[in-house]
């Protein structure tokens, strides 16, 4: 006797629609090689960028003194994986930039008459200065350092100086958070995340712009008119100008009123730097919509640039404590300017000239973007 | 009607994928003239059509349109063309005025919105203006769509099956609009599947396979073609139309309700075939006929002129 078919279900019908479904997805190469990418490009960025113990932050050591201990400690925090030194500055001036330019996360002062005050057991002081704008790249390492202080002095701690191997040690190690005293995470995410809305909504609006027209066959009449392709491109951009204009305004607002963040830096900058932003996310999604053939290409490669985006641009983890090759992907984002950019205005009261850094390789972004774009606005159906 | 000549293309050629879907076309269409352009699906009408108003860069051949080049001067030439899609291109979420109003800002228009009235006044689409163009029939998409490529008052008018889907009363109004046009010395080219518009126009191009295959005006193109054509008569017919539809010397086997009309190149060969088919089936009656446009439309349209030339 034949069990009976409950479900009433044709086998052979249900082969025939997974049939006629794997041979559209081979036909679709773009949405595949996506499929395929997405996964590793994951692995790859989870398991070797992101490192939620970061390592190697950048750091300025600023030495007042010259002598054999100052040394030692220095040459310790060469050795140590846990910070890279990036200068050794001799005046403060020259330090403090670096930190507020973000090209150093900590800043090491060995005060003046170290060593002297120290063998007189007059404990005293080193002064770290972490950059607390993105706290976990701040607190990381702090005690890091106390244990190099250790394994550093121990060595110099003997014979006629074996009495300074005491608890308390003989120094002190003073830590200054610097622009987010407290360590609060909403200080260095909201403002960040304008970067990220901006970048989100930005791309995949224009991304979509170009390829509807393709795919509802409007362009086909578009490019029948005289109508030229620089033309199309800033009138179809235009309008979400005015968009990100308003997103721009909700986060400020909310970030002031819900979250106190202060607003310590020049506006003008701030207004200059999200103008390019703005514009480099425009140029970035109609790139994507001269490539992309289906609105559904489209929504996928957004994802495929907002997924780094969020990832590699120090937005969710520091990014000098990732590996070069994150970092040189990073650099080639929009959002990691802008982040950086924003952080510094925001939180450490940068001016115009602060971020001039940050500002032109926005701008060279820009440029590139929209170059590309417009070069590859085909003006046939060819 | 003069003589100058409107379209002047020769030896153009495209290939998608290593196979030419054009091949080496000319055409030349006199100022104030409505060209049939017509040829089985797949043959290349479209490809062409898009060639001559530059939206695809052809491969060889050279040309001019109103005295432009193709391959360098497309921006001028698409000023002065109007150009309809064979589907339906302009916005479903536009209204029918916005969409015009969007086309004529495209080209620059003076008296915008005089012209626009103009046009919807023109195709009857005044009442219906703020409909979305996406809640339009198939007849009526068509209006707007000729509506807009006529808004710029173009010298040419490329028509790609503009009336394909399109029920007979609106075909006919707009073949009206067409003739209306063209008597005000607009030249037309205008690709299409059927027979009673193929008629209507001053000259025809067949093309197949990407080959240009015949071009003549359209009264000399069943003397061209030469084709000879016998009816077979009687029930039952269905024995003998299979017999003829085997038989190597008919070229074209049609049925016209209760009578077969067998065609061929070849008459001899033709009437041998006849004649065996009435030794099979002595029932049925034949006797040679006169090849009309209608068994010549047929003809060309199944692509049964692979071998012509």
């Amino acid at each position: 006797m034949k069990l009976p078919n409950l479900l009433d279900l044709s086998w052979s019908r249900v082969f025939a629609v997974f049939l006629k479904e794997l041979v559209q997805m081979r036909r679709d190469r773009p949405t595949f090689a996506i499929m395929i990418m997405m996964p590793i490009m994951q692995l790859v960025l989870f398991g070797f960028a992101i490192n939620t113990d970061p390592r190697h932050l950048p750091a300025v050591v600023e030495m007042r003194e010259d002598g054999p201990m100052a040394r030692a400690f220095l040459a310790s925090l060469h050795a140590s994986s846990f910070i890279d030194i990036v200068a050794v500055a001799r005046t403060s001036d020259e330090a403090e930039q670096m930190i507020r330019s973000g090209r150093a996360t900590y800043l090491i002062s060995i005060p003046e008459g170290f060593e002297r005050r120290l063998v007189r057991g007059e404990r005293p002081q080193i002064l770290i200065a972490a950059d607390a704008s993105d706290p976990v790249a701040a607190s990381g390492a702090i005690g890091a350092i106390e244990r190099i202080a250790q394994s550093a002095f121990a060595p110099e701690f003997q014979g006629p100086l074996s009495y300074l191997q005491q608890a308390p040690p003989p120094y002190e190690i003073v830590v200054h958070r610097r622009y987010n005293p407290a360590g609060v995470s909403a200080f260095n995410i909201v403002p960040a995340l304008l970067g990220v809305i901006l970048t989100m909504t930005m791309v995949m609006i224009t991304s979509i712009a170009l390829t509807r027209e393709t795919e509802r066959g409007t362009m086909e009449n578009l490019l029948a008119t005289p109508v030229r392709p620089l033309e199309v491109m800033i009138g179809k951009t235009t309008p979400y100008i005015g968009v990100g204009a308003i997103q721009v305004a909700i986060v400020l607002i909310v970030a002031m009123l819900l979250f106190r963040i202060p607003f310590t830096g020049s506006f003008l900058a701030f207004l200059l730097a999200v103008t390019l932003f703005i514009f480099a996310n425009l140029m970035l999604g109609y790139l994507i919509s001269t490539a992309a053939r289906t609105q559904m290409q489209a929504m996928q490669m957004t994802f495929f640039i907002f997924l780094p985006s969020i990832l590699l641009s120090g937005f969710m983890f520091p990014f000098r404590a990732m590996p070069g090759w994150a970092q040189a992907i990073g650099e080639a984002l929009p959002i990691t300017h802008f982040l950086r950019i924003v952080r510094e205005v925001v939180l450490k009261g940068a001016g115009l000239g602060d971020i001039l850094n940050d500002l032109w390789p926005l701008a060279v972004i820009l440029l590139a973007l929209g170059s590309l774009a417009l070069m590859r606005f085909r003006q046939t159906l060819d | 009607m003069t003589d100058e000549l409107v379209i002047d293309v020769r030896g153009l050629t495209k290939s998608y994928g290593g196979r030419k879907v054009v091949d080496n076309f000319d055409l030349s269409v006199p100022r104030g003239a409505i060209y049939g352009f017509l040829g089985p699906n797949g043959s290349g009408k479209t490809t062409t059509i898009r060639m001559v108003c530059g939206l695809l860069k052809p491969e060889s051949g050279s040309g001019e349109v109103l005295g432009f080049d193709v391959l360098n001067e497309s921006p001028k030439i698409k000023e002065r063309v109007g150009y309809m899609t064979q589907k339906f291109s302009l916005y479903e979420d536009l209204s029918i005025r916005e969409n015009l109003e969007f086309i004529a800002r495209l080209y620059g228009l003076d008296d915008r919105a005089g012209r626009v009235d103009r046009a919807l006044e023109d195709l009857g689409l005044s009442e219906r203006q703020a409909q979305l163009a996406g809640k339009l029939s198939g007849g009526w998409k068509q209006r707007l769509a000729l509506a807009a490529c006529m808004i710029h008052e173009p010298e040419v008018l490329l028509l790609d099956e503009p009336t394909a889907g399109v029920d007979p009363k609106a075909r006919r109004d707009f073949w009206d609009a067409i003739r209306r046009y063209s008597a005000q010395g607009v030249t037309t080219l205008v690709s299409t599947h059927y027979m009673d518009e193929a008629v209507q126009c001053d000259s025809i191009a067949y093309i197949a396979y990407g080959k240009k295959l015949i071009d003549a005006p359209t009264a000399n193109i069943p003397k061209q073609i030469g084709l000879h054509a016998w009816r077979i008569a009687g029930r039952p017919l269905l024995k003998a139309q299979e017999m003829l539809e085997a038989s190597p010397g008919v070229d074209l086997v049609a049925r016209f309700g209760a009578e077969i009309h067998a065609c061929a190149k070849d008459a001899a060969a033709l009437e041998s075939a006849v004649r065996a088919v009435k030794q099979a089936q002595p029932h049925v009656e034949i006797a040679p006929i006169e090849a009309g446009f209608e068994e010549i439309f047929i003809y060309l349209m199944s692509g049964a002129m692979d071998n012509f030339q």
